[in-house]
Parts: structure tokens; sequence; C-alpha cells
């Protein structure tokens, strides 16, 4: 029991900083900084959802996971591994074993390969299968996994809908049976109708193959379908972490409450009767983040000591930890509709 | 409208909609989700090489092109054994027997007519066919292989080899390119070796320029984060990943190259410092019929038209390479 409790990947005090400007003669002019400061962990088979607004460092953080991006600074511990300090070996045997989803099912599948090119590439790079013929049986089995039609192999990319193409994407991650998945805004391309289904499948095979999921989204109301606990992303920071009831039920931060209003209810009279808080202006640049808490410039219920001391991450319930300094249920009142 | 019949309305409706959900026992009462909305796809397979094949044949002027393309090299390789017997030998100057045949305008025995030492017009610009062809293929060939190293060695590795690469291409780019050709010639001297090679050597910035950009731009693509992300070998990700998908830019700009080059090789000759008579090139023969252009401008006509269709041809071959091999345009 112990050891189903040991985390099965640990982030801790990762940061990722991208150069700006490295041309010929202009030399470098600062830094953007994407990620900054964040810890998390995510348990064997379970499902870390993260969420934020467009370039809150959500995706930098994913590739920083699996080494697309290196990270500047942090570790990142892999199954008791440090992913960091791998070298070119040990990172080949790491990806066996943690594998990545992409948001664009158009741009994710090479336009020249095949689907069976495509999804038994990782076990070709691997050689898990000596033979072709093992290998196309391995794709076929796949591809009925994934729900698509195993006759579709030598088909290409273009020949399929988005759905499908997310499918295939889906199957190539799957076929070593990683440990955990990264999955980028996988759904964020698709039809809403299509999106519950890939959403399904990603569960089905969740439980299938005991995967751990590290779920990327800007939709509240995806990740509250797959997530067993949620993470709050704002410039760069993690704000708010939680089991998803709880940060549901009890957001503390008064960034998670303003995503969750932005969520729409099924119920109309809930909906119309709730207060929606828009938030104002756009997020600062990454560049310049602003001084203290990098909420403070938009937040509602900001007072002097936000713009001074940059809040840490605190317990504020069970499993439930916010970094705001009037971290409480509701912070921001006259908006707190239960929903 | 009375009130009762707004509500009778209502219920009738209702009463339909319930029927219409229950009678459908897979909906689970969420006619949404389990709905599959995506559609199988039919017909036979289709290779992205076999589309653009399609696509191209639809193109009638590019076809016409290839067509007349694949007439000129079939001219070029199989002239000897045909051409010499009908029309005469395109370099014999035999003054003598000929003094009669020179500057005769076209007729049944001489298409395109004869020019000052009594050669015979047409077989000139057949044999001129090899050596525009052979210069044009040689020289794109050498500057697309050395445009091909330098355009890949400057996107994949980036930093102060690009730069490097990339300024060198600029300060080849800076020079007019004829003049630069025509002084390069000045030092290594005229003849068909010498022009394509000079061609060939000068030509290589652009098509790095292009295969440059073009790798940049497949390499954003998520599918190469997914190669690398699987593990994959930097060579892996270059040969299957990478080149597939960059080449089809190059196919198309090294045929529309081949035109250009063919132009170039005729302004070379045209002034004298391109392939060296006797041996028949486009250029040369303009250049021979200037002086008779009010008398006999058959001389000039015919080589002109054969430039004018072959580097048109060539054109628009590319042109419709382009639209065919277009990943984007997936129609059909």
């Amino acid at each position: 029991m112990d050891n189903l409790q040991k985390p099965l990947l640990e982030v801790k005090h990762l940061s990722k900083r991208f150069p700006i400007g490295s041309g010929l003669l202009s030399g470098l002019s600062g830094h953007v900084s994407a990620v900054d400061d964040i810890s998390f962990d995510i348990k064997p088979g379970e499902t870390l959802g993260l969420v934020g607004e467009s370039g809150c460092g959500k995706s930098t953080t994913g590739k920083c996971l699996i080494r697309l991006e290196e990270p500047s600074d942090g570790t990142i511990t892999f199954d008791g591994k440090d992913v960091g300090t791998m070298n070119k070996r040990e990172l080949k045997d790491f990806r066996k074993e943690m594998q990545f989803i992409f948001q664009d099912p158009y741009a994710s599948l090479n336009p020249r390969m095949t689907i069976d090119e495509i999804v038994s590439e990782p076990l070709v790079i691997h050689k898990v299968m000596d033979s072709k013929a093992e290998r196309t049986a391995r794709v076929k089995e796949l591809l009925k996994v994934v729900g698509l039609n195993p006759e579709h192999i030598n088909r290409y990319p273009h020949e399929f809908s988005g759905g499908q193409r997310q499918r295939i994407g889906i199957a190539r991650a799957f076929a070593l049976q990683p440990r955990l998945v990264i999955c980028d805004e996988p759904v964020s391309a698709l039809d809403v109708s299509i999106q519950a289904q890939v959403l399904n499948l990603l569960k089905d095979l969740q439980e299938e193959y005991n995967t751990a999921y590290l779920f990327i989204a800007h939709d509240l109301s995806v990740v509250q379908h797959i997530s067993d606990r949620v993470a709050v992303m704002y410039l760069g920071n993690i704000v708010e972490i939680s089991d998803w009831k709880s940060l549901y039920q009890k957001p503390h931060h008064p960034y998670t409450q303003s995503l969750l209003s932005a969520v729409p209810l099924p119920d109309p009279d809930i909906q119309r009767a709730r207060k929606r808080i828009v938030l104002e202006g756009d997020p600062p640049s990454p560049s310049n983040p602003p001084s203290g808490c990098r909420f403070h410039t938009r937040c509602p219920i900001a007072q002097e000591i936000c713009s001074q001391e940059k809040p840490v991450l605190k317990e504020v319930g069970p499993g439930h930890q916010c970094a705001c300094h009037f971290a409480k249920p509701y912070p921001i009142k006259e908006a707190s509709i239960k929903l | 409208m009375s009130q009762e019949h707004l509500e009778n309305e209502y219920l009738i409706y209702e009463q339909e909609r319930a029927a219409m959900l229950n009678n459908n026992p897979s909906n689970n009462g969420n006619p949404l989700l389990n709905q599959d909305v995506e559609q199988e796809i039919q017909g036979p397979s289709r290779t992205l090489w076999g589309d653009a094949w399609n696509r191209l044949k639809r193109n009638k002027l590019a076809m016409i092109a290839a067509v007349y393309i694949i007439f000129l090299v079939l001219v070029a390789l199989t002239c000897d054994l045909w051409a010499p017997a009908w029309l005469g030998s395109p370099i014999a100057i035999d003054s003598g027997s000929s003094a009669g045949l020179s500057l005769l305008p076209p007729s049944a025995e001489h298409p395109f007519g004869t020019d000052l030492l009594g050669r015979d017009i047409l077989v000139r610009i057949i044999y001129g066919t090899r050596v525009s062809l052979s210069v044009g293929v040689l020289a794109v060939s050498i500057s697309t292989a050395i445009g091909l190293v330098m355009g890949a060695l400057a996107a994949y590795y980036g930093g102060w080899v690009d730069v490097i690469v990339m300024r060198l291409a600029d300060i080849f780019l800076a020079f007019p390119y004829i003049l630069f050709v025509i002084a390069m010639l000045a030092v290594i001297g005229p003849g068909f070796q010498n022009v394509f090679i000079a061609i060939g050597i000068l030509g290589w910035p652009s098509i790095a320029r292009v295969f440059r950009s073009a790798i940049l731009s497949v390499q954003e693509n998520d599918f190469v984060s997914a190669a690398r992300a699987l593990g994959a070998s930097d060579w892996r990700i270059i040969a299957r990943h990478i080149f597939p998908n960059a080449v089809a830019s190059i196919v198309v700009y090294a045929t529309m190259s081949i035109g250009g080059a063919i132009l170039t090789e005729s302004a070379l000759s045209f002034i004298g410092m391109g392939v060296t008579p006797p041996t028949p090139s486009w250029g040369q023969m303009i250049n021979d019929g200037r002086t008779y252009l009010a008398t006999a401008p058959w001389i000039m006509i015919a080589p002109g038209l054969a430039i004018l269709t072959t580097v048109l041809s060539f054109t628009l071959l590319g042109d419709g390479l382009r639209d065919a091999l277009d990943v984007k345009l997936k129609d059909a």
C-alpha cells in the first residue's frame, strides 16, 4: 500500500526561461519566464489536470517533463530517477515510460507516413518487436483499442478526420504502454461531440493500463471530466492545487474562482443568478512579470501586501494548497454563488 | 389563436420529442455522447505521391509542358541516329558544296531554312537541345547538391553555422548573377563543361535558402516533436520526418531553375562566353542571326522560339508541381 502512494513523477522548483533576442549583433535582451518555480507530483494511475489561460506555461511545463524543452532550473524525478541528468541511453529508455499526446491532430502526424508506419514507429525505435508481421499485428490491435478500423492501416493521415487523427496519436502514445502520458490539450482542437468520445477513450485506456496522466487544458469542464486532482496555473506559477471536488466546491484563490465562474452551468436558473467575475485587462507579459503575487494586477481583492510579497503555496484543507495571501473559500465575496 | 391551442401544440411537441428519445435504446438518455459522428472513409488508399500525380494530371498546361520536355529529352538522346541523315551535319563547313545553300529561307527540304554557312537550322536546333538540356540539368544538379547540404547545415544546426552559411549566401546573391558567371568564365575559360560548372556553383545560394526555410517550417511541426519524444535518433528524424516533407519545395524549385540555367547558358553563348563553336547552341545561333535579321530572320527566330518554349515548359511544369505537391490541398 505504501508503495502505491509513492509518486510516479515528482517535480520540484521547475523553471523554464526563454532568452529574448540572440541575433548576431543584438545580444541578449532579457528572458521570458514561462514557468517559474513550480512543484507538484503525480501518483501512478492518477490524473492531474493542469489548467490556465493561454501563455501561462502549461504546455511548456509538459514539454519540460519529457525533455522536449530543457528545464532552466529544478528537478524532475520519474520513478526515483532524475530526468534532468539522464544521458542519451537513459533518456531513450525513459521515453518508453512517458509519452506525449499533442494538441493539434493535424500537425502531430507526419503526412508522408502511413498509419502503420506512424503507430509502429515507437516499436521500431525501441526494438520491441523484431519482425514486421509482429509489429503490424500490434498496430492493428492498438487501432482496435482506440476505436479505429484496423483495415485502414495503410492509409495516410490526411484521409482521416480530426477525431480519428487524435485517436491515431493516442494509439502511438500507448504503443509502448507508458506509465505516464502527458496530454497537451488533446481535445481542444476537436468538436464538442468528438471531445467527449476522446475523453472517454482516454479514461478507458487509463483503467486498462493504469496509466497516469498529466492533463493540460484551458477548459475546466473538460478537466473536471477526467481529473483526480487539478492544478491551476497563472503566468508560470501554480496558484492552487487540490483534488477536483474540493477545488470546484471551495476555490480558495480569486483566480480559480474567476475561472470557475466562467464555466457554463447546465441549470439555466443558477446560470442566470450567479455573477460572472470578469478579470480586467490581459495577463501581464511573462518577460516582465509583476512584483509580489503575479496575479495582483488583475485581482479584485488585491491589497498592498500582494504587490510586495510573493505568496507561497500553503495548506488550506486536506490535500488542498493555495498560493494567496487571502486564501479562503470563495475569496471574492460578491460572486460567491454555490456551484 | 387561442391560448389553449398553443398549449396543445406544445404538448404534442413534447410527446414527440420524448418518443424520439425513447425509440433509440442505445442512447441512454444522452444522444450526443453515443452518437458516432465520425464517418468511415471510403475508396482505395491513396499515397501522397499518387495524389500529387492525380492533381498534376488535371493541370493541362503542366501536362503539355511535361510532354514537351519528354519530347525534347528524347530528341536530344536519339538525334545522332536520324537527324544528320535527314538534314545533314550540324557542324560541317563545306563551302564548296554549300555555296548555293547559304541563307536559304524555310522550305520542305530545310524546314527552318539555312544559315550563312549553308547548315540546316533545324538540325542545329536539334543538336542545341542537347547542349541546353544537359547544361540545365547538370548545372541545377550541382547547385542543388551544394544548396541541399548548405541549407540543411544552416537549418539543423542553427546558431553560428546558420549565420555563416546564410551570410555567405547573401554575399553570393549580392552580386549580379550573370556578371558573376561571366567573371568566373573569364577565369576558367568558356566551353560546355565550364559553363555548367560556373552556373551550377554560383546557383546554390537560392536553393540553400529555399531548403533551409522548408526544413525550419517542417521542424516546427508537432510530428517532429513527437518523434523526438519517442526517442528517435537525430538521423531518423532528419531522414524519415524532415527530409520527405521538405523535399517537395526543392523538386519545384529545381525544376524551375533548369529553365533559368538554360536561359543563362543562352545568354552566355550569345555574348560568346558560353559553348564554343562549332558546337551548336541556341544563344550562339541567335548571335549568328543578328546580322541578317532583316534579310534572313529565320536564323534568329527559330532558336529564339526554341529557348522560349523550353524555358516556358520548365516554368509551367514547376508551377504545376508546386500545386500538385502541396499537401494542404488535399481535395479529391
